[in-house]
């Protein structure tokens, strides 16, 4: 396997530019012979299926939801980035890719993040034509808020709601060319299969999860925009049904996965209540705009959290970090937090949270202010635990979040294998080690208006096609083997449930493979893994048949995906001797128990290389060069 | 705290359905409506009975994907929430919990819980959308918005198109869902270009889908999780007749 970056030559800030100039067109009465077929409509994919229509290919989206409108996009809260500098606060395009590189501890591609940046502002504008209802100051301006890892107001908001409104918004426009015929919308599809013919993605095998027919689609081209894949862990952030089989049935056809370990724990969740847990909901970073973490002085203070004062509380994240106080990256916050916990301060029943207090800020603001910028977080959160945050602080402890890794791709957005290209948070491109707040939204969208619309163009014009029909043997290999899966998933008639593997892969990833790793763990994760991934398949439990709604097949497809993922995942991290955003390893860090980086050796991507199922993966190197962020110890003090 | 719980399992689009009754201790109050079905489901794999079939994806109240009648109220009694955010300590010790799929002509039941909601896709593909080519937008400060208008517009977008106000309606219109979206692009300028057929496009495709006419009892807004006011649908009534008399 080679892996060519195609990184265009030039000055940071042409090579975007100059590159669309090169891409070879296809010419307008050409487009309708060509088809795409776009996996996921979330931000990616549903951006990426309407713009690709508007432009006359032939599309047909996939999503395994009832609606196109339920991808879990819709779950982002906080905001999404954009240089646009309407704060005349010094923000600018280089600003916003410094930032990003930084943030991501110089583990990112400069071209790509630099391209990410300078869209950045046209996605604002995008969205706004299409009437994403954004906050505005009483002038009529758009409104900003601050997010971790900039000192800068550049995030835009829609509430507490901008994902939804971002995603209706290209859902809507994805409607638009759904009822003109443009794009044929297949819900209640999941993709099991991607199909490659003479080295190259033509097509897929999906399953119609309502009657379980197992189908064929053919195509030019795969997009795969599926997300990420930290239900790894069992407890996310994730929706329930948000899986990493697409990705990884096409890493097993030879897609490289890039830096799997790359896992993002995000600071401020709410803890986990009990053994009943099915997934963690999340409360927006844009919390920290107004919200001060804290825990008590001393581990045994039992005293309601508002009869302590002053003195007796520990503000540990304005205390370490000075210059960024509460708005560190999120990497530092959740280590700090683990840290604070560790060490016996943690807060609640479990000790396992700290404080997030809004007592300051209802006082500065008044409790009509915070609650316009936070009031559906603030009711979730009620909802969930029973506490009125305005009275009392919140609690809330990390949870993993989102997956910097993916499917290894190039500055075109396509993978290993030609014609498959992969869109939003399924690939590994932009955000280094560490992703900063609402810039996955950014990116999302980023990838799927403004990146493929060019660039599965210039690979459709390059030529080379073949003619192929779903009559093709790789057809009907590919569903043999899926077909297979689910038969053999369908025999086993074992006594556990699929959500007990998934429970024991979780609590094995999350504690060896989580915020902190060490060599010893890691090995023993791996073990562990194959262990319970062989009892996974000699004894589930998946009751019904293939021919119906069977949301236990589904549930022990994911799982069965996911136990292999996750040893891919713990390899990664073991092979990676250092400390670097989401990845820490305990064995690198400083004095300060920061994470230390070592750049001399480890500033690569890995890409991993399937290799068959009784044989270790290959990883291969793409070398990263930092021509205009220096890379220096990230500090945020 | 123990439950009784008679819940509706129904084969497939074409079998009769029926309540089935099944006891569940062990109920801990801090725990989601829904992850109580999770823990009864675990308790039926355990039992080889096939676990109940219902929709859910985010669990935070945002997809949209849940959607059921828990004691014959859609989403459960407490207002403003959908049933993924319900958590038990809202019931009692030993009561007894009906659940229920939507019951609405054009949502037609697929299995158990689950019924057929694409309808209102088919309603945005006929007229929900402003045609905003990628690559063609102004810049975003071209067209100011004042604050409030923008508010306005915000809450009617809060629709997560979950169908619990069909479900609600007596006569199973969809008239609060067309109408949440259609408010939203009446009152931003950008939408005023389409505005005309926009309205008429979406009221056709929901006609021919066969949801009912609004008689306007109002519980479509009582039972909406994102409280969606039906003040919009009064804006679509007369976005509709401007319309027509055009
Ligand atoms: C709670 C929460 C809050 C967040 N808040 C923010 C924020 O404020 N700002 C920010 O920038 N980012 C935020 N993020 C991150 C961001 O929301 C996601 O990274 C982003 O939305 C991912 O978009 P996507 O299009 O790549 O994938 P998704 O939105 O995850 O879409 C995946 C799509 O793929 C489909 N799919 C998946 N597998 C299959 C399959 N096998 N077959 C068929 N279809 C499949 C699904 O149906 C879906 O349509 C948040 C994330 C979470 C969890
Ligand atoms: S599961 Fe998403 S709204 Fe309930």
């Amino acid at each position: 396997m080679k892996l060519d970056s195609k990184i265009p030559d030039g000055h940071i800030s042409e090579k975007w530019y100059k590159h669309r100039f090169q891409l070879k067109l296809v010419n307008p009465a050409n487009k309708r012979k060509y088809s795409a077929i776009v996996v996921g409509t979330g931000l990616a994919g549903a951006s990426a299926a309407a713009s690709l229509a508007e432009l006359g290919y032939n599309v047909s989206a996939f999503c395994y939801q009832d609606s196109a409108r339920r991808a879990h996009s819709i779950a982002a809260q906080g905001g999404i980035n954009a240089a646009k500098n309407y704060q005349n606060d010094g923000d600018s395009v280089y600003r916003l890719f410094y930032d990003t590189v930084k943030g991501g501890d110089y583990r990112a591609r400069e071209a790509n993040v630099h391209r990410l940046a300078e869209v950045s502002g046209n996605i604002i504008d995008q969205c706004v034509a299409q009437g994403v209802p954004f906050a505005r100051e009483y002038s009529g301006y758009l409104d900003n808020r601050s997010f971790g890892g900039a000192q800068v107001s550049r995030t835009f908001y829609a509430r507490g709601q901008t994902g939804q409104q971002l995603l209706l918004g290209a859902y809507s426009s994805l409607s638009k060319q759904i009822g003109l015929g443009n794009v044929k919308m297949f819900t209640r599809h999941e993709m099991v299969e991607l199909v490659v013919i003479n080295g190259r993605a033509r097509g897929i095998i999906a399953r119609d999860m309502v009657s379980g027919k197992i189908e064929r689609y053919v195509a030019d081209a795969v997009l795969l925009c599926t997300g990420g894949y930290g239900n790894v862990y069992y407890l996310s952030t994730n929706a329930k049904g948000s899986n990493a089989t697409a990705i990884w049935r096409a890493y097993r056809k030879g897609a490289a996965f890039g830096n799997p370990c790359y896992v993002q724990i995000h600071p401020t969740c709410i803890p986990v209540s009990g053994d009943h847990q099915s997934k963690l909901t999340l409360m927006s970073e844009s919390l920290r705009n107004d919200g001060k973490v804290w825990v008590p002085k001393r581990g045994d203070d039992t005293r309601n959290p508002s009869d302590i004062p002053e003195a007796d509380r520990d503000y540990f994240l304005e205390r370490k970090y000075p210059s960024f106080g509460n708005l560190v990256p999120r990497d530092v916050a959740s280590r700090n937090s683990k840290q604070v916990c560790d060490e016996g301060k943690g807060v609640g029943g479990s000790k396992l949270a700290v404080y997030l207090d809004f007592r300051d800020a209802i006082s500065r603001l008044g409790k009509p202010k915070i609650e316009e910028r936070y009031g559906n977080l603030f009711q979730m959160y009620e909802q969930i635990t029973a506490e009125d945050p305005y009275k009392t602080p919140m609690r809330i402890y990390p949870a993993v979040h989102y997956t910097m890794g993916g499917l290894w791709v190039d500055y075109n957005l396509m993978s290993t294998i030609p014609g498959l290209f992969v869109l939003g948070e399924a690939n590994f491109s932009d955000h280094g080690a560490n992703r900063l707040g609402a810039s996955a939204l950014m990116q999302g969208l980023a990838d799927g208006y403004f990146v493929i619309p060019y660039t599965l163009g210039g690979y459709f014009a390059e030529g080379g096609l073949d003619k192929v029909t779903t009559e093709h043997e790789a057809f009907q290999a590919a569903e043999n083997e899926a077909k297979g899966r689910l038969d053999r998933l369908l025999s086993i008639n074992g006594t556990k449930s699929v959500d007990y593997y998934h429970k024991a892969l979780g609590k094995i990833m999350w504690d060896n493979v989580g915020m902190s790793r060490n060599a010893k763990g890691l090995e023993e994760a791996i073990k562990k893994i194959k262990e319970i991934r062989e009892e996974f398949w000699q004894n589930v439990r998946v009751l019904g048949a293939n021919e119906e709604i069977n949301q236990s097949l589904e549930k022990a497809g994911r799982v069965a995906d996911y136990m292999e993922l996750g040893e891919l995942v713990a390899k990664d991290a073991l092979q990676r001797n250092e400390s670097c955003g989401g990845h820490f390893r305990e064995e690198y860090q400083t004095e300060e128990n920061e994470a230390r980086r070592d750049d001399e050796n480890f500033s690569y991507v890995a890409a991993w290389e399937y290799k068959g199922d009784d044989a270790e993966p290959v990883m291969h190197k793409e070398p990263l060069q930092f021509e205009y962020v220096k890379p220096s110890q990230r500090s945020y003090k | 705290m123990k439950l009784t719980l008679k819940v509706w399992r129904q084969k497939d689009a074409k079998s009769k359905g029926d309540f089935k009754t099944y006891e569940l201790s062990d109920v801990s109050p801090d725990m989601s409506f829904l992850e109580m079905i999770d823990i009864l489901n675990e308790k039926l794999i355990d039992s080889k009975e096939d676990p109940i079939a219902f929709d859910h994806d985010c669990r935070e109240g945002i997809c949209g994907s849940c959607g059921l009648y828990v004691n014959g109220r859609a989403h459960g009694l407490k207002r403003g929430i959908t049933v993924c955010q319900l958590h038990m300590r809202s019931f009692n010790d030993g009561e007894t919990v009906w659940i229920e799929p939507w019951r609405a002509k054009p949502f037609p039941v697929l299995k158990d819980l689950i019924v057929d909601r694409s309808p209102l896709d088919r309603i945005m593909q006929a007229g929900g959308f402003i045609s905003a080519r990628t690559g063609s937008a102004p810049d975003a400060h071209a067209v100011l918005i004042d604050h409030d208008t923008a508010e306005l517009a915000m809450d009617a977008a809060a629709c997560i198109g979950c169908g619990a106000c069909v479900a609600a309606c007596k006569n199973a219109s969809a008239m609060l869902f067309v109408s949440a979206k259609v408010s939203q692009f009446a009152l931003l300028p950008q939408g005023h270009p389409e505005r005309e057929s926009r309205v008429l496009a979406m009221v056709a495709q929901m006609d021919k889908e066969g949801f009912g006419s609004c008689t306007n009892t109002g519980a479509c807004e009582a039972e909406c999780p994102k409280s969606i006011s039906i003040t919009n649908i009064a804006r679509l009534n007369r976005e509709y007749l401007k319309a027509v008399i055009k």
